[in-house]
C-alpha cells in the first residue's frame, strides 16, 4: 500500500513547522529524510504515524486518509521506532518485544502467529541470545536492538524510524542496515530519519531533504547528495567519494563560506 | 514462580490473614470457640468478619490503584493519593462530620463518595480532553491541595473541640466498628473500579515504551485517562468512604510485588490487590491486639510500619549509588 503526503502543513504555537510538503513513499523501498536540526524531520515522522493531528493537508495510505482509520488498525499498518529509547520498567526482553504485537492480539493473550512474529523479529535483530534477560540491564546498543525487534514484531506495512542507527557500534550499524534492507526486500516500506550522510547514501533508495519545514530536494542518492546542494542546505563543504568496494562516502570537511 | 502460582500463594496467605484477624482482638477467640455459644459467633459474624471484609476491600483497592498509578505515571513512587481523589473523599466525609450529618451510619460514607465523585468530575474538567499526563497530574495536585486546605479550614472552624477532634481522628483512618452495610456499599464500586483498572492494563504495558510509542501502538491516551479516573476514583473513593485515609499501602505494596511479577504493569495489578489486602488485614489485626488504652488508628500504624520499609529502600539506593 502506498503511503502518500499531499500539501501537508503543520503549525505549532504560531510557528510553521512544516510547509506544503508533498511526497510519495514506495512499499519495499527505503526512504531517508535528511535535514539540518530543526528542519521538521521528526515532526514529519509523527504526522506520518498519525500522532500529530493539528496538520493541514492529506496523508493517505492506499488512498484512504490515515486519520479515518481507528488507532488500533492504523497501528497494524504503520509502526514507529521513536528516537528516545524509553524503557520505563525492568521487564523481560521477550515481554518487551511482545509489546509490538499489542495492535494484533486481543485482550486474552497472544496467538501462535504472534509468538512466531516475535521469534522472527528477535532472529532478525540478533536478539535471540538476549531472551530471558531484563531490559534495563542491557547495554545501550542491546536495548536499541531490542526496541528495533519490538517495532519489527508488529509486522507493519510501514516502519517509520527516527535515528535508528544512533545507539549502535559500527558492527551493529552495519547489521541494522542490512536487517532494514532485508525487511524492505520482504515488502515493508521504510522511512528513516538520519543525520549521517554516508549512512544515508548507503541505505537510501530515495532521499528527501527538509530545510526550514519545506522539501528542499528529493530524488535518488546521486541526484540529491551533491556537494552544491549540501553546501546550500547544510552549510558544509563535503568530500563525496567512493570506497574501493563501490560504497559511497560523504565526509563533511568544513563550514561552507 | 509463575503468575498463577504467585496468585494462589497470595490467596492462601490472605485466607490465613483473615482467619487470624477473626481470632484477634481484645478477646482472643480461638477457632474451636467460633461456633460454641452465642456471644463468640455473634462477635465473629457481626463484628470481626465484616471488619475483615472491609479490610480486604480497602487493601485490595489501595494496592491495585497504587500499582495502576505507578504504571500510568511510570514512576515507582507514585501514590493513589496523588490525583486528589482521597483528599476529596475525605473532605466530603469531614463536611458530614462538621455539620453533624454523620448521625446515621451510612451518611458519612455517602458524603465521602459524593466528595470523590466531585473530585473526579473536577479532575476531568481541569485536565480537559487532551489525555495529557502532565495536565492530569497537575490537576490532581491542584485538587488535593485545595481539598486539603478546605479540610483544614473546617477543622479550624469546628463549632466544638469535640467536633474537631472527631474529624481529626476520623482522618487518621481505621476499620473500627465496620458493619456489613459498609462492605455492601463499597463492594460494587470497588468491583467496577478494579475492572476499569484491569481493562487499562495493556495500555499501561504499552506506556513502558513511552507515550509516543504507546500511541503509535494504537493506545488512546484519552480513553486511558478516563479508565484511570474511573478506576482510581472508584477504588480509592470507596476505600476512603469506609475506612478514612490509609497511607503507604498503595505506595509500598506494588514496590514489594514488582520484582515477583517481572515488573510488567498489567501483571502487577492483581498480585498488588491481593498483597494490599493481606497487609491491611494483618495490620488491622495487629492494632487490635496491641495493649493500649484505646485502639491505635490503622492509618497511624500503617505509617509507622511504612517507615522502616522506606529506610530499607533508602539504604538500598544509597548502596547502589555509592
Amino acid at each position: 500500500m502506498e503511503l502518500r503526503i499531499d500539501n501537508l502543513s503543520l503549525k505549532l504555537r504560531g510557528r510553521d513547522v512544516l510547509r506544503d510538503i508533498s511526497a510519495r513513499f514506495t512499499p519495499g523501498k527505503i526512504t531517508v529524510i535528511l535535514g539540518p536540526n530543526g528542519a521538521g524531520k521528526s515532526s514529519l515522522l509523527s504526522c506520518l504515524t498519525g500522532l500529530q493531528r493539528q496538520q493541514h493537508g492529506r496523508i493517505t495510505l492506499a488512498g484512504a486518509s490515515i486519520f479515518d482509520l481507528p488507532a488500533a488498525l492504523r497501528a497494524r499498518h504503520i509502526g514507529l521506532l521513536a528516537q528516545k529509547a524509553d524503557i520505563h520498567w525492568d521487564i523481560d526482553v521477550r515481554a518487551l518485544i511482545a509489546l509490538g504485537r499489542l495492535p494484533h492480539h486481543g485482550r486474552w493473550g497472544r496467538s501462535a502467529a504472534d509468538e512466531a512474529a516475535i521469534d522472527a523479529a528477535m532472529a532478525h535483530t540478533d536478539c535471540t541470545a538476549l531472551a530471558g534477560r531484563r531490559a534495563q540491564q542491557l547495554s545501550g546498543g542491546e536495548q536499541a536492538r531490542v526496541l528495533l525487534a519490538r517495532a519489527l514484531a508488529g509486522q507493519p506495512d510501514w516502519l517509520l524510524a527516527d535515528e535508528p542507527l544512533a545507539n549502535f557500534d559500527p558492527v551493529h550499524q552495519l547489521d541494522v542496515m542490512s536487517c532494514l534492507r532485508a525487511v524492505a526486500d520482504g515488502g515493508m516500506g521504510i522511512v528513516l530519519v538520519l543525520h549521517d550522510l554516508t549512512q544515508a547514501a548507503r541505505i537510501a533508495d530515495q532521499i528527501i531533504i527538509l530545510d526550514k519545514g519545506e522539501v528542499a530536494a528529493s530524488g535518488s542518492v546521486s541526484e540529491v547528495l551533491t556537494p552544491e546542494l549540501l553546501a546550500r542546505i547544510f552549510s558544509i563543504r563535503v568530500h563525496v567519494g567512493t570506497a574501493a568496494c563501490g560504497m559511497p562516502i560523504i565526509t563533511p570537511m568544513a563550514r561552507a563560506a | 514462580m509463575t503468575a498463577s502460582q504467585l496468585r494462589i500463594m497470595l490467596l492462601l496467605v490472605l485466607a490465613s490473614a483473615i482467619l487470624l484477624s477473626l481470632m484477634a482482638g481484645r478477646h482472643w477467640i480461638p477457632f474451636h470457640q467460633w461456633l460454641g455459644g452465642d456471644l463468640p459467633s455473634l462477635v465473629i459474624m457481626q463484628l470481626r468478619l465484616p471488619r475483615a471484609v472491609v479490610g480486604v476491600l480497602v487493601g485490595a483497592s489501595l494496592g491495585m490503584a497504587g500499582a495502576a498509578m505507578q504504571g500510568y505515571l511510570r514512576n515507582p513512587l507514585a501514590d493513589p493519593g496523588l490525583f486528589g481523589i482521597s483528599s476529596s473523599a475525605a473532605l466530603g466525609a469531614v463536611i458530614s462530620l462538621y455539620f453533624g450529618y454523620a448521625v446515621s451510619a451510612l451518611l458519612l460514607p455517602m458524603f465521602a463518595l459524593l466528595g470523590a465523585g466531585c473530585g473526579m468530575a473536577m479532575l476531568s474538567i481541569l485536565a480537559g480532553r487532551s489525555g495529557s499526563l502532565t495536565l492530569f497530574t497537575l490537576s490532581g495536585v491542584i485538587l488535593s491541595s485545595l481539598t486539603g486546605a478546605l479540610t483544614s479550614l473546617l477543622i479550624s472552624l469546628a463549632p466544638t473541640p469535640f467536633a474537631s477532634s472527631e474529624i481529626v481522628t476520623w482522618l487518621m483512618g481505621a476499620l473500627v466498628d465496620r458493619s456489613w452495610e459498609d462492605a455492601r456499599l463499597a463492594l460494587p464500586l470497588t468491583g467496577i473500579g478494579m475492572a476499569a483498572l484491569l481493562w487499562a492494563g495493556r495500555s499501561l504495558d504499552a506506556l513502558t515504551l513511552g507515550e509516543a510509542t504507546a500511541r503509535s501502538l494504537g493506545i488512546n491516551m484519552r480513553h486511558l485517562q478516563y479508565l484511570m479516573l474511573a478506576g482510581v476514583g472508584l477504588t480509592v473513593g470507596s476505600s476512603v468512604a469506609i475506612a478514612g485515609i490509609i497511607g503507604f499501602v498503595g505506595l509500598v505494596v506494588p514496590h514489594l510485588v514488582r520484582p515477583l511479577v517481572g515488573s510488567q504493569p498489567s501483571a502487577l495489578l492483581i498480585p498488588s490487590a491481593l498483597a494490599g489486602a493481606v497487609l491491611v488485614v494483618l495490620a488491622d489485626s495487629l492494632v487490635r491486639i496491641l495493649p493500649s488504652v484505646s485502639e491505635v488508628r490503622l492509618g497511624i500504624a500503617m505509617a509507622v510500619l511504612g517507615t522502616p520499609f522506606f529506610l530499607a529502600l533508602l539504604f538500598n539506593m544509597r548502596r547502589e549509588i555509592a
